[in-house]
């Protein structure tokens, strides 16, 4: 086990795509990170004369530029994790893979391990990106930086787990559905589009709220406590989301749920 | 070093309604080399993918000295194994492919280096795999099955794409390694490119046994050749005559029968023979007749 792990470890480091969608990731959440960050700083004022306008609190408005992390980029350590397998379908590599560890569930495991610890690396870097480019034009428009609050630092830390997370459930998804373009456009069309509407529309309406709660989306914004998505969303309702722990098991358990289902189905099926 | 022997025990596999392999027992033994011969779509690849744990059989056992490849305590030090030149990564260089395996089965990473040398790519280890040659990628995969200096060497194929240096080079890396007392399969549709390199055959058509043995099995044969300048009148009176005729390039073969009796119907029938005698048919021959399944 510990040897498969080390070998998934160095398949990660050894092409070019990790760096690749490490750049992905940094450019668009310091976009993001910076686009709020001007929206709130720079109109802030302007905004609150203004009551139709959304109205963040001024103590809020660190948390929500520095979880654009998790808010807008949780996409790329999912298709990392999604083409750490369709990847090796794809370039046939399966078949080394499985001559040198025969057994498939510790190569599966060994890979769910590795994509976590590099969505965890990808969240560190995606955070600095956050901040690095959020918190300056937070200061110079005279917001509030709490970056000495502890509570901003518990934030970080759960948007790390939360793309570790990510990426765990995209090796699920990537052994569950082999071909790359399809699960890739799946990940995409689910996470950018179908989640997004059902969220947006479950807000309308108390019982389908209360079920929207454990989307994955909301799932991981519950766990980081923050996003610009929550902010907005609810249309005034009084659904309580859910507790940073149980979006985090959430997440956790549709890594595990979606794993073994691939595991069951597809990934033990023949190499030819 | 003595290789562990590879057992097929009924093996069969079956895709939708067909049976890729189809009940398949045969034994290789170390210390020479055993070709596994028939045409593409014989069934080779899938048996060979089922003796290496990647394919499920539908039935029967495929094992090492009697153990599964899934239950080899050290599957790379007991089994090396190039199967198809496309298993690797485009953008991964060899030296990182070959480090990914040897850490994977915990061999030590100062080995990559030994085997690209031995496969003469070391100069070229560095570079992605992706700008690869098909005679590159063959070495590659060698090297790969080299890593854990097995006592089995399972090979699909490897002479596919190599240059002429690069048969002659790997004719002679299989006897050495057979030599060392090693088991080593290797399997091809050319008779021709592994005949000088095998001591035993294992031939398979339509996903069956059709052979087994030494290489004699294919040499025990014989037919008589027979010509007249109406090459159609003699074929005739011997098809009238009973006898099992082929047209040959350079005259009537007839199997299963002496010359004196061919003679004697060509005279009953007032033809005047230009040829008549014995002749041993190739290797080759016997082969395609055996895998496109004549009756031999």
């Amino acid at each position: 086990m510990v040897r498969a792990v080390r070998a998934e470890w160095l398949k990660f480091g050894t092409t070019r795509m990790w760096w690749v969608l490490l750049l992905v990731l940094v450019g668009y959440v310091a976009f993001t990170s910076g686009l709020l960050a001007i929206m709130f700083g720079v109109l802030g004022d302007q905004l609150a004369q203004d009551p139709t306008a959304p109205q963040i609190p001024p103590d809020a408005l660190a948390a929500i530029v520095y979880s654009s992390v998790t808010a807008v980029g949780y996409v790329i350590p999912l298709i990392l994790g999604t083409l750490a397998v369709t990847g090796e379908v794809r370039y046939r590599t399966l078949t080394p893979t499985f001559l040198a560890t025969p057994s498939r569930g510790v190569a599966l495991v060994s890979k769910v391990v590795v994509m976590f610890v590099a969505g965890a690396g990808y969240g560190a870097v995606g955070l600095a990106a956050a901040i690095g480019v959020g918190a300056p034009i937070i200061a110079a428009t005279g917001g509030d930086l709490q970056l000495v609050e502890a509570a901003t630092w518990t934030l970080a830390a759960r948007a790390v787990l939360a793309m570790a997370l990510w990426a765990a459930i995209g090796v699920g998804v990537g052994s569950l559905i082999q071909n790359q373009v399809a699960a890739v456009v799946i990940v995409l069309a689910f996470t950018q589009f179908v989640e997004p509407l059902l969220r947006f529309g479950s807000a309308f309406w108390e019982p389908a709220a209360q079920v929207g709660r454990f989307l994955p989306g909301s799932a991981s914004d519950a766990l980081v406590g923050a996003s610009i998505f929550s902010s907005f969303s609810g249309g005034g309702m009084a659904v309580v989301p859910l507790n940073w722990w149980q979006g985090g098991l959430v997440l956790a358990v549709l890594a595990a749920v979606v794993a073994f289902a691939g595991y069951l189905t597809a990934w033990r099926r023949d190499v030819t | 070093m003595s290789g562990s022997a590879i057992e097929f025990r009924g093996v069969t596999k079956r895709f939708g309604s067909v049976n890729a392999v189809d009940d398949l027992s045969f034994t290789v033994r170390s210390g020479v080399v055993t070709g596994l011969l028939g045409p593409n779509g014989a069934g080779k690849t899938t048996s060979l993918r089922i003796l290496l744990g990647l394919v499920r059989p539908t039935r029967g056992t495929a094992t090492f000295d009697g153990r599964a490849y899934r239950d080899l305590a050290a599957p790379l030090n007991t089994v090396g194994t190039a199967l198809e030149p496309w298993s690797f990564h485009p953008g991964r260089s060899a030296r990182d492919h070959l480090r990914i395996a040897a850490v994977a089965a915990g061999i030590p990473v100062a080995r990559v280096a030994e085997v690209l040398e031995v496969t003469g790519i070391e100069s070229v280890a560095d570079r992605r795999v992706g700008g690869y040659s098909l005679g590159m990628r063959q070495r590659l995969g060698l090297a790969f099955a080299m890593l854990g200096d097995p006592g089995v060497l399972v090979l699909d194929e490897p002479t596919n794409g190599l240059d002429p240096e690069g048969i002659r080079w790997i004719r002679s890396f299989l006897r050495e390694l057979a030599a060392e007392g090693r088991t080593v399969l290797v399997s091809s549709h050319l008779l021709g490119e592994v005949q000088q390199t095998v001591d035993e055959v294992v031939i398979v058509a339509r996903g069956r046994l059709v052979r087994y043995g030494t290489l004699d099995v294919l040499e025990a044969r014989e037919s008589v050749l027979v010509d007249a300048v109406d090459r159609q009148a003699l074929a005739t009176a011997l098809a009238v005559a009973g006898f099992a005729i082929e047209t040959a390039e350079d005259g009537i073969r007839v199997r299963g029968a002496e010359p004196s009796a061919v003679g004697a119907a060509a005279q009953r029938a007032g033809i005047a023979l230009s040829l008549l005698g014995r002749r041993a048919e190739g290797l080759e021959d016997v082969f395609l007749a055996l895998t496109s399944g004549e009756d031999a």
